[in-house]
């Protein structure tokens, strides 16, 4: 069991050292440029205005907030899905009733009109 | 084996350096594969639009592209922009790729062919793959740039969004197996008792085709590239990458390309199942069937506005997921 995670972090770990490598690599192969204007964001040509570093749209705060919500729910459903047969029909009807009160959050949310994008 | 790994080995160093054979051999597999998904891509798109793609590098039908390309992106200067915040720039191409590889561990390339045998195998590879959203903000953020960061911020919204359809799209192939280990769901389905029409082929196509949607769009591919939408945000978050640190995000896309396409043929169609051939041909073969699928959708359909890809997720996909597994729910009880 342990050996199969530490199996995992290896990947983790060759993956990394790969990227690593492959950038020292090119960083003793590649051409060096001076030119400053090189070193300027790419906003269509022209000198970029103000900072890069806009205010937000609220929208994306939404959308990530029931990212969580419904990811975390979705983690409830995996183990019972495993375990479903054992657990028979009184099981199934319990998670149906789960589903519908994630559903009608779901509805909630739209009716809130949290998928609208203006 | 006895003269690579000679018996007076302690048998931990031994079994250490199998298991980092098997991710070098893992790795290497996936560089090859995503070179010539990338010279296939170029291919494929030329010809569905009447050109001839790639002719000359190599000779035969311009093969060697893809080494190209990649000699291309490896000599290149390495540019920072001026506003960027230089660590994050640097380190994002590196938080996206790592998490894409990371993903192969547990995916059976036939029959029991995976390097890690994982019990847990659909919720890791779901949670790592997960874990790429944040190079792609990382690089949004890091580059300085108001294109960057607005894509970077919409590949978060859409990545999440999509995330949510596309992990409830697999609960029926688990409540058929019970267990979420990859390699037992490829035996499951031994002798064409594919998922896709086994045990309910109404479940199984509706899941396949919820999963196989979802999957595109968490490969921010077209027509779901809203994150890189060449119109409206330049490049998106990779607008200021160049050199080896773009061809870093491009080997990570491809990867879950091919890993996407990978969980599709393990989960829906049988994996390494089939006759004659061996299973890692069956295997590839299906695989290789998806992707083509992938670059056939990516260049036949056009974008989506960004309002209506979020909504397409939420209001469409999420519910008939969740409809999905009710069905798969019952299909489960009136059999046994």
């Amino acid at each position: 069991m342990l050996q199969q995670y530490a199996h995992v972090l290896l990947f983790v770990g060759l993956g990394t050292i790969f990227a690593l490598g492959a950038f020292v690599l090119s960083f003793l192969l590649r051409e060096r440029g001076h030119d400053p204007r090189t070193r300027v964001p790419y906003e269509c040509g022209v000198e970029p205005v103000g900072t890069p570093r806009v205010r937000l749209n609220v929208r994306f705060y939404i959308f990530a907030l029931l990212f969580v919500i419904f990811d975390v729910e979705t983690l409830y459903i995996y183990p019972w899905a495993v375990v479903a047969r054992p657990l028979g029909i009184a099981g199934f009807w319990e998670m149906v009733v789960f589903i519908a009160i994630l559903f009608l959050a779901l509805l909630y949310a739209w009716r809130k009109e949290a998928f609208r994008w203006e | 084996m006895g003269i690579i790994f000679p018996a007076a080995w302690p048998p931990l160093a031994r079994q250490l350096l199998v298991m980092l054979g098997q991710c070098a051999a893992i790795l290497a597999v996936i560089n090859l594969t995503v070179m010539f998904l990338i010279w296939l891509e170029r291919k494929v798109s030329a010809h569905m639009q009447s050109r001839l793609g790639p002719m000359y590098a190599g000779g035969w039908h311009g093969w060697a592209k893809s080494i190209a390309d990649g000699i291309k992106l490896l000599v290149k200067q390495d540019i920072v922009p001026t506003g960027a915040d230089p660590w994050v720039h640097r380190l994002a191409p590196v938080i996206a790729f790592v998490p894409a590889f990371a993903c192969y561990a547990p995916l059976p390339f036939g029959r029991q062919l995976a390097a890690v045998n994982l019990d847990i195998g659909i919720l890791y590879v779901f949670a790592i793959s997960g874990l790429s959203v944040l190079g792609i903000l990382m690089a949004g953020w890091g580059s300085g740039n108001k294109y960057s960061m607005l894509g970077g911020l919409r590949a978060a919204a859409q990545l999440v969004s999509y995330e949510v359809p596309r992990v409830l799209s697999v609960v029926p192939v688990l409540l058929w197996v019970g267990s979420q280990n990859l390699s037992l769901i490829v035996d499951t389905q031994r002798h064409f008792k594919w998922f896709l029409f086994y045990p309910n082929p109404l479940v199984g196509v509706i899941a396949f085709l919820v999963f196989f949607t979802a999957s595109v769009a968490e490969c921010n591919r077209t027509p779901f590239d809203i994150p890189e939408a060449e119109s409206e945000i330049v490049a998106g978050f990779h607008t200021e990458y160049s050199g080896i640190k773009f061809a870093f995000f491009f080997l990570a896309e491809y990867a879950f390309v091919f890993l996407s396409a990978g969980l599709g043929a393990v989960l829906f169609l049988g994996g390494g199942d089939g006759v004659l051939l061996p299973s890692w041909v069956w295997f590839l073969f299906k695989t290789f069937l998806l992707v083509f699928v992938f670059m056939w959708v990516r260049w036949t359909f056009p974008r989506f506005r960004v309002d209506r890809l979020l909504a397409f997720s939420w209001k469409f996909l999420t519910p008939v997921s969740f409809a999905n597994i009710v069905l798969a729910g019952l299909t489960l009880h009136w059999l046994s």
